[in-house]
């Protein structure tokens, strides 16, 4: 049991946010089936943040997705969309079975999230290193408007190659932006290899921190340690700009595809499949690698 | 030289040097000039609007958001040097239910940022006003990288944003009054903010819907932005020689006045478009776009070649490409055959 109250009023344990990571990676193994396509392994990374931020953080409701008060949640590495489409489904934004047609012709479900078509979604991405900008004007707004909500952005590792990042970022202490919380699934791999031999971004906490941000590193894995660094974060529209670096591996709960290059987008078929989802059911297993794969 | 004129020789990029080399706007009052409007006309906005936001990168001095700044200090921002984070920025504050206008060289939001206009303000559909101002090639001899000859083609391709030219002081006041409930996104297209005066008061205006100047049976000129005067003042030169021009302001570059277009196809018998753009992309190929669909009728693009500019005073860069008065008198003299 994890000793949290949930301030909207859901209750959760562990094995609550544990079994909805693992309805994160299912859905995404399905939904790529539908696709034919599909971004895996860079949402396994993230799979125990979106569950503990939309089960057990974020300040929403479904039944009211424009709520003026609402925290903010983008997916500035908009290519994990088919992880986060379950969740809001999940949530009651819309009806679930919308997902069995995911990427269809006339589908409001493409690879990257369009906040036009999608209830719950808070803003279109798809084009890297937007997504802070984006969280920095939202959190921004509320200051005129006298509001007290929240604005979590996450991100890449890969995506701080991107300059407005550090544009967003600089502004972002300049203006003492606290109800700003970016979350980096530092999952270590971009396409092209790792990011260290493609383009190195660490040390990622001290790079932020030389930005102005507060910063909390975590094993992005840890579901309690996700938890206390949602926990720490303070109260209040000015201060400090938040971030939570998330130590992840890329492609977390199908051993093959962890820290492996071959499985950034992919498709499983027959076999594969099917043991793929008797993997992921089976919950997270010992890492089966800590150095990068070809 | 009255105190407000001398106010207005005394800003970045407005100095009087700059001005003894523009278009020539002696004697005309700081209050009518579209440099010295725009902060006070947001200011104004913002009085009656909590949801109106400025914003600029570093050029609030060239902008004059300054006057903004200081009347709404908790609703201005500078982003400084950072023109890609403050038109992200302003999306997402425009989500959050604002509505941001968002300032800085034509070339430095239309150009630098066309993928942040597109993605993050148009395809969003969100009410963010980028205000490109300096446009065309009015940034002189500060030379290409200042210049903005692109960008009408760039912006009028981007599905669902509205792209508008301003004309002068104004017309500039009624186009950001009509910005703050206007559908979508928009980009507003200025001159070096000193441009030449063609309305006497704030006229009434819609977007998308041409306003016809001058009557004339001739030849149609569709101009836009400061070529709207040099247009005006060529009818009046051409009327010297028995020739009667209509004058149309297409402000409004999308949506495009078709009608308005169609109007001048059937009712006279040329069309001469002006604009300091390149003649790829603009108005002039927005206007070819609907004549084509039309009887034939002489008619000619006039702009900026497809070429960089030249280094040179505005002055001398609009007289070497006929976009002063005199060179569009000529450019539809030629037109009709008679150059």
């Amino acid at each position: 049991m994890v000793e949290r109250s949930a301030a909207h009023g859901r209750n959760f344990t562990r094995e609550f946010l544990e079994e909805r990571a693992r309805f994160v990676r299912l859905e995404t193994v399905r939904l790529t089936k539908i696709a034919g396509a599909g971004h895996y392994s860079s949402t396994f990374s993230a799979a125990e943040l979106l569950a503990c931020l939309y089960y057990g953080q974020l300040r929403i409701n479904p039944a009211q997705p424009d709520w003026p008060d609402r925290d903010r949640f983008v997916l500035s590495k908009g290519h994990i969309a088919i992880g986060l489409y379950p969740i809001l489904a999940d949530l009651g934004y819309f009806d679930p079975k919308l997902l069995d047609d995911y990427t269809r012709l006339g589908s409001p479900f493409g690879d990257h999230p369009d906040m036009k078509k999608i209830p719950g979604c808070d803003f279109s991405s798809g084009s890297l290193g937007h997504g802070l900008s984006v969280c920095l004007g939202m959190a921004l707004a509320a200051r005129p408007q006298k509001r007290d909500y929240r604005v979590y952005c996450m991100l890449g590792d890969g995506e701080l190659n991107e300059g407005q990042v550090w544009e967003a970022a600089m502004a972002a202490s300049h203006y003492g932006v606290q109800n700003l919380v970016a979350i980096v699934d530092a999952n270590r791999l971009q396409i092209d290899g790792a990011t260290a031999d493609i383009m190195g971004v660490e040390p990622i906490d001290e790079r932020f921190a030389s930005f102005g941000w507060e910063v909390r590193r975590i094993d992005g894995h840890d579901i309690d340690a996700v938890l206390a660094a949602f926990d720490a974060l303070p109260q209040g529209t000015t201060g400090k700009p938040q971030v939570i670096v998330a130590d992840t591996i890329k492609g977390r709960g199908v051993q093959m595809m962890e820290l492996s290059l071959n499985w950034h987008v992919g498709n499983l078929v027959g076999r594969d499949y099917d043991a793929v989802i008797e993997e992921i059911k089976a919950g997270l297993q010992p890492v089966a690698a800590t150095e990068v794969r070809p | 030289m009255s105190n407000e004129e001398g106010a207005a020789l005394s800003g970045l990029f407005t100095g009087v040097s700059d001005l003894q080399e523009s278009r020539s706007v002696k004697g005309t009052p700081a209050s009518r000039l579209p440099a010295f409007v725009l902060g006070e006309e947001l200011g104004d906005m913002a009085d009656r609007d909590p949801r109106v936001i400025v914003m600029t990168a570093d050029l609030a001095s060239a902008n004059r958001t300054t006057e903004f700044r200081d009347r709404h200090p908790d609703r201005f921002f500078d982003f400084g040097i950072a023109e890609k984070n403050m038109i992200t920025t302003a999306a997402g504050m425009a989500s959050a239910g604002l509505v941001p206008y968002a300032a800085t060289f034509a070339a430095f939001c239309a150009i630098l940022c066309a993928e942040q206009i597109r993605t993050d303000c148009a395809y969003t559909d969100l009410p963010v006003r980028v205000l490109g101002h300096h446009s065309g090639m009015s940034m002189g001899f500060y030379g290409t990288s200042h210049h903005a000859l692109e960008d009408l083609a760039m912006m009028r391709t981007i599905a669902g944003l509205t792209v508008v030219c301003t004309t002068d002081a104004n017309h500039l006041r009624a186009v950001l009054r009509a910005s703050l409930d206007h559908p979508g996104a928009m980009y507003i297209r200025m001159g070096r903010g000193r441009d030449p005066e063609v309305y006497g008061a704030v006229p009434e205006i819609a977007f998308g819907r041409a306003i016809r100047l001058r009557e004339g049976a001739d030849l149609t000129i569709i101009a836009t932005g400061a070529q709207v005067r040099a247009a005006l003042d060529a009818a009046e030169s051409l009327a010297g020689q028995g020739i009667q021009a209509r004058v149309v302001d297409m402000f409004t570059i999308k949506p495009l006045d078709e009608a308005e277009i169609r109007a001048a196809a059937a009712e006279t018998g040329a069309i001469l478009t002006v604009e300091e753009h390149n003649i790829i992309g603009g108005l002039g190929s927005a206007v070819a776009e609907v004549l084509v669909e039309c009887e034939r009728l002489p008619f000619r693009r006039h702009g900026m070649p497809d070429e960089y500019a030249l280094i040179g005073p505005p002055a001398g860069l609009y007289a070497h490409y006929r976009l002063d008065a005199p060179g569009v008198t000529a450019v539809a003299l030629e037109l009709l055959g008679r150059g």
